[in-house]
């Protein structure tokens, strides 16, 4: 493998995260994560269905005809997601069951759409391919580590498996309710977010009103 | 009705409880009046796509819909995703053309978030959760306009707390996307203090 071509399969994982940089696919990525098994499934699931989707309309992009290409891209992104979603209810029906409506959601995800439009549409397949594993990589480490601490704080287990002692139990741990609910998958993101912007500078945003300091006579 | 319409409002809200839209939530909220006229298109869109989408799944795709064609056994529900997203992308469609022959003016005003509205995962949610928790007829015109009026609700009073935000002095790293979340965040547990809210 080249530099260039490792280079999209890693630059998505943090530096060019698609959550919390590129401000795309949110919205699954929250509800899904108050327990490790639905968001590392999840994360399988969008993972599989960014890099065939890639893949697919990168081999074809040719043949698009410009002015509906996001019509034939949707197309074969909800079949695929379809697919998917068939395979999840064949082969693990009671997580299917958990994750409700959000493996459908995957259509209007804004990471597969995003990935095919920018990217897929401009590459060829293998690059293509790489781009999808790495975002849907990316995409994956953040449910991970949000379900994580959601999971740990909220109900003291990994993965359904206790590792801190209930109270209930009489153990010493009395879990947290609130990372159960929908605000501190949030705050968890907004967190992470600054602590990435915090090592990493050049992502900060520029601030759109400076305050201006009389020091510097009211010019900045 | 008036009590699933409250629900879908405020306890149900698609934004804060469900995480649906988040993404054009963010994107699309710097300013007030962008925010309302994107609200103003999610309440149209999402009244009409609703009530559609439970027709379409009851009249065609349903188990036993094409019994009067002889096919009885015929089930096409797993066809629901791909039906939902065209009726969805050729209402937004119809819609923009129509209100560009119509009332241009609104037009005028409307027309850029139409497309957005597209991918918006607030709009296949809806309907999703329409066929999820098996509403009637009624039922679904009411929640499709509640969901709407709930989602339009949440990000006009996002924006006009971002207005105010920037003049805020935070945290270098903070600045932007980080900081909205976290108001985010505290909205929701505002949202949240709805649970429970029943009629008398």
């Amino acid at each position: 493998m080249t530099k260039s071509n490792l280079r999209h399969l890693t630059s998505p994982l943090i530096d060019n995260n698609p959550i919390t940089l590129q401000m795309l696919g949110i919205c699954s990525a929250l509800a899904v994560t108050t327990a490790l098994d639905t968001a590392l499934t999840m994360s399988l699931a969008l993972m599989a269905v960014l890099a065939t989707a890639s893949t697919v309309i990168s081999l074809i992009r040719r043949h698009i005809p410009a002015s509906i290409r996001l019509v034939v891209q949707i197309t074969i992104i909800a079949s695929l997601v379809i697919v998917a979603d068939q395979v999840l209810r064949a082969f693990a029906y009671e997580i299917s069951q958990r994750l409700s409506v959000f493996v459908g959601l995957i259509v209007t995800n804004c990471i597969v759409l995003g990935r095919a439009e920018s990217f897929a549409m401009r590459n060829p397949v293998w690059p293509s391919l790489l781009d999808g594993l790495g975002n849907g990589l990316g995409y994956g480490l953040i449910l991970m580590l949000v379900a994580t601490i959601r999971e740990l704080l909220g109900s003291g287990s990994l993965f359904g498996v206790p590792v801190l002692p209930l109270a209930v139990d009489g153990g010493w741990f009395v879990p947290l309710g609130f990372m159960l609910l929908a605000p501190s998958a949030f705050f968890i993101i907004g967190l992470l977010i600054w602590a990435i912007r915090t090592r990493r500078p050049a992502q900060a945003e520029a601030d759109e009103f400076p305050i201006l300091t009389a020091a510097a006579g009211g010019r900045k | 009705m008036i009590e699933l319409f409250l629900q879908s409002v405020l306890q149900d809200n698609l934004a804060l409880t469900f995480f649906l839209g988040i993404c054009t939530f963010l994107a699309v909220s710097k300013r007030v009046e962008t925010a309302f006229g994107l609200g103003l298109a999610m309440i149209v869109v999402q009244s009409v796509t609703v009530p559609i989408n439970y027709l379409i799944f009851q009249g065609l795709l349903i188990e036993g819909a094409w019994g009067w064609a002889g096919l009885p056994e015929v089930d096409l529900t797993f066809l629901k995703l791909i039906s939902f997203i065209g009726v969805i992308a050729a209402i937004v469609q119809i819609l923009e053309m129509s209100l560009d022959r119509y009332a241009p003016a609104l037009h005028r005003n409307l027309g850029v978030f139409l497309p957005l509205i597209t991918v918006n995962c607030a709009i296949l949610g809806g309907s999703l959760f329409m066929v999820d928790r098996r509403y009637d007829l009624p039922e679904s015109m009411v929640y499709g306009f509640g969901s709407g009026v709930g989602w339009a609700l949440a990000i006009v009073a996002f924006a006009a707390i971002r207005e105010r935000l920037r003049y805020a002095d935070v945290p270098h790293g903070l600045r932007g996307l980080g900081l909205s979340f976290i108001v985010t965040g505290l909205m929701s547990m505002g949202f949240s203090a709805f649970v429970g809210v029943n009629l008398p």
